[in-house]
């Protein structure tokens, strides 16, 4: 059992395997992520115009990168299985973690759900313009989650380097198409100058250009979202990188870049293909837009980069949300069944078998806002957390204190900025699923009574604090 | 039975299958391996290190 690490006399260990390196971080962030490039920002133009979402693609654009840079320097630390949740456990203590791991692993199974609903969506699409009407999504959605989970079973190499292969392929055909829609011939297949001239409602705005004014665009927010959700999943493989003090910092930044530059484009091709109030409905406008330029092989080549950004991001989001769940059996914040280890895989195979029936009846629902509104709430009150993390990461541990393989700049100003963009965003999504807001949160306190009252007795407190650094400054 | 329904039927089956391997796999692994064993992955174990530094020792 040569994958097994043992001692002389020691037990035997099974460990997480470390096999990564920075391109399959890239590959993990940027793969769960750029799906929503294809759909569901366009939501944003619904409800601020096309001008509103650029906004909000900035914006969120910014959040993000604090999410990103915040990240990189505590994951490069805290190395661990879990991500934010084992940084919730180091900082701040059990109860947060509790919280930050439930949401990570909401967050990521129903996006993979929604994920999976969208490729059966699109094969049914697909068969509809070849003819066939009634295709049955179900056994594709049903085919992409034991397939995938197949992938993340049998070992997190293979299936992070076939996400490298296919995002990669999915953000190239983002350049071709830009490429193949003249952007240096503005008129000749772009129109922004029209598209973006006729989005005034005179009776509900006077700002030219924002429909709704500027509580159109704070609402458009919620749905900016899409352009970078998930990119935080780069600290799941925190276990399985070879160096963590590299290839963590260096696949989150680089995959961050890839996003802002992917974001940009889409928005520049679709605003200027399509028009708004059709854009702020449509359900593949990236997709829509290849078809508006009249190339069959850009048609093509976006219908199969579609299928592959939603199979990458479904892939990543079962690597991520089984992470999460295996790392909360390993402290027993769940039960310890769940944090076994393959001896041959190495990988957390319970947990990823445990997560599929959920990740298909959800799939099966069909109710795809719905699905990823719960994604979006759970990754959004994750992020509201981080600044109370990181601050109380910064004060227990100085620079200098332990070793970093990232120090993020001007610090305290991302974890303010993030704080005061999470709570835009969060009063952002109160305004279009207030109700939906709510019921989460009830869901989450309830989740947090229960493992107050039950389930924090069988935590083993001892063992919570597992890195090797310095008695915290005023311990 | 057109090429379609072909499709349709053949992801039931597949994606079957492989669940069936996934749960038939995972419960040979519980039986052959202890539940110690299994569950004894450590957080903050860097056996990359680890072995450098054992590297380090033996020269």
């Amino acid at each position: 059992m040569s994958d097994v690490t043992a001692g002389q006399s020691a037990p035997t260990i099974i460990n997480l395997k470390k096999v990564l390196g920075p391109a399959h971080v890239w590959a993990l962030g940027v793969g769960i992520v750029l799906v929503g490039e294809f759909m569901g920002w366009n939501y944003s133009v619904a409800k601020g115009g096309a001008y509103g979402s650029l906004i909000a693609c900035f914006v969120i654009g910014l959040l993000y990168t604090c999410v990103a840079m915040i990240d990189s320097e505590i994951t490069s630390t805290v190395a661990a299985a879990g991500g934010q949740y084992a940084q919730a456990k180091h900082t701040t203590g059990p109860l947060m973690a509790f919280n930050v791991g439930l949401y990570l692993v909401m967050a990521y199974t129903m996006l993979e759900s929604a994920d999976v609903l969208v490729i059966g969506d699109l094969v049914h699409g697909g068969a509809s313009e070849l003819g066939r009407d009634n295709v049955d999504p179900h056994p594709f959605v049903f085919l992409s989650v034991a397939v995938l989970a197949f992938l993340n079973y049998r070992g997190v190499f293979m299936a992070l380097s076939v996400n490298f292969l296919i995002t990669a392929i999915a953000f190239v055909s983002i350049i071709i198409l830009w490429v193949g829609v003249h952007p240096f011939s503005p008129g000749e297949i772009t129109q922004h100058a029209q598209m973006l001239a006729i989005q005034n409602l005179p009776e509900l705005s006077n700002v030219p250009g924002l429909p709704y004014g500027w509580l159109g665009v704070l609402a458009s927010f919620q749905f900016g979202i899409w352009y970078y959700l998930g990119i935080e999943g780069t600290c799941q493989a925190a276990e399985e990188v070879r160096s963590a003090g590299r290839s963590l910092p260096l696949g989150t930044m680089t995959g961050m870049i890839t996003l802002l530059i992917a974001a940009a484009l889409t928005w520049w091709i679709c605003a200027g293909m399509l028009p708004w109030d059709y854009l702020g409905q449509a359900l593949a406008p990236l997709y829509d837009a290849s078809k508006m330029s009249g190339s069959t092989f850009l048609h093509i080549l976006l219908w199969v980069a579609t299928v592959f950004s939603a199979v990458a991001s479904a892939n990543g989001c079962i690597n991520d949300a089984s992470r999460a769940w295996f790392s909360m059996g390993r402290d027993r914040y769940l039960p310890q069944w769940f944090s076994a280890v393959h001896p041959t895989y190495r990988t957390p195979y319970r947990s990823i078998l445990f997560l599929i029936p959920i990740a298909v009846a959800f799939g099966f629902t069909g109710l795809l806002a719905q699905t990823i509104t719960f994604s979006i709430l759970s990754g959004l009150l994750g992020y509201t957390f981080m600044p109370i993390n990181v601050m109380k990461f910064r004060r227990k541990w100085p620079l200098g204190s332990i070793k970093r393989g990232y120090v993020h700049p001007w610090h305290p100003i991302p974890a303010i900025t993030l704080f005061i963009l999470c709570v835009a965003t969060l009063f952002a999504v109160f305004l279009g699923f207030g109700t939906q807001l709510l019921a989460m949160m009830s869901f989450y306190i309830l989740a947090s009574v229960w493992f107050t009252f039950h389930r924090y007795k069988f935590v083993k407190r001892g063992d919570q604090f597992t890195m090797a650094w310095p008695r915290p400054r005023g311990y | 039975m057109d090429f379609w329904d072909i499709l349709q039927y053949g992801a039931w089956a597949v994606a079957g299958l492989l669940l069936l391997w996934m749960v038939v796999d995972a419960a040979k692994v519980s039986r052959r391996f202890s539940e110690d064993v299994l569950t004894s992955s450590q957080e903050g174990i860097d056996e990359l290190a680890q072995q450098q530094e054992q590297h380090k020792g033996g020269r």
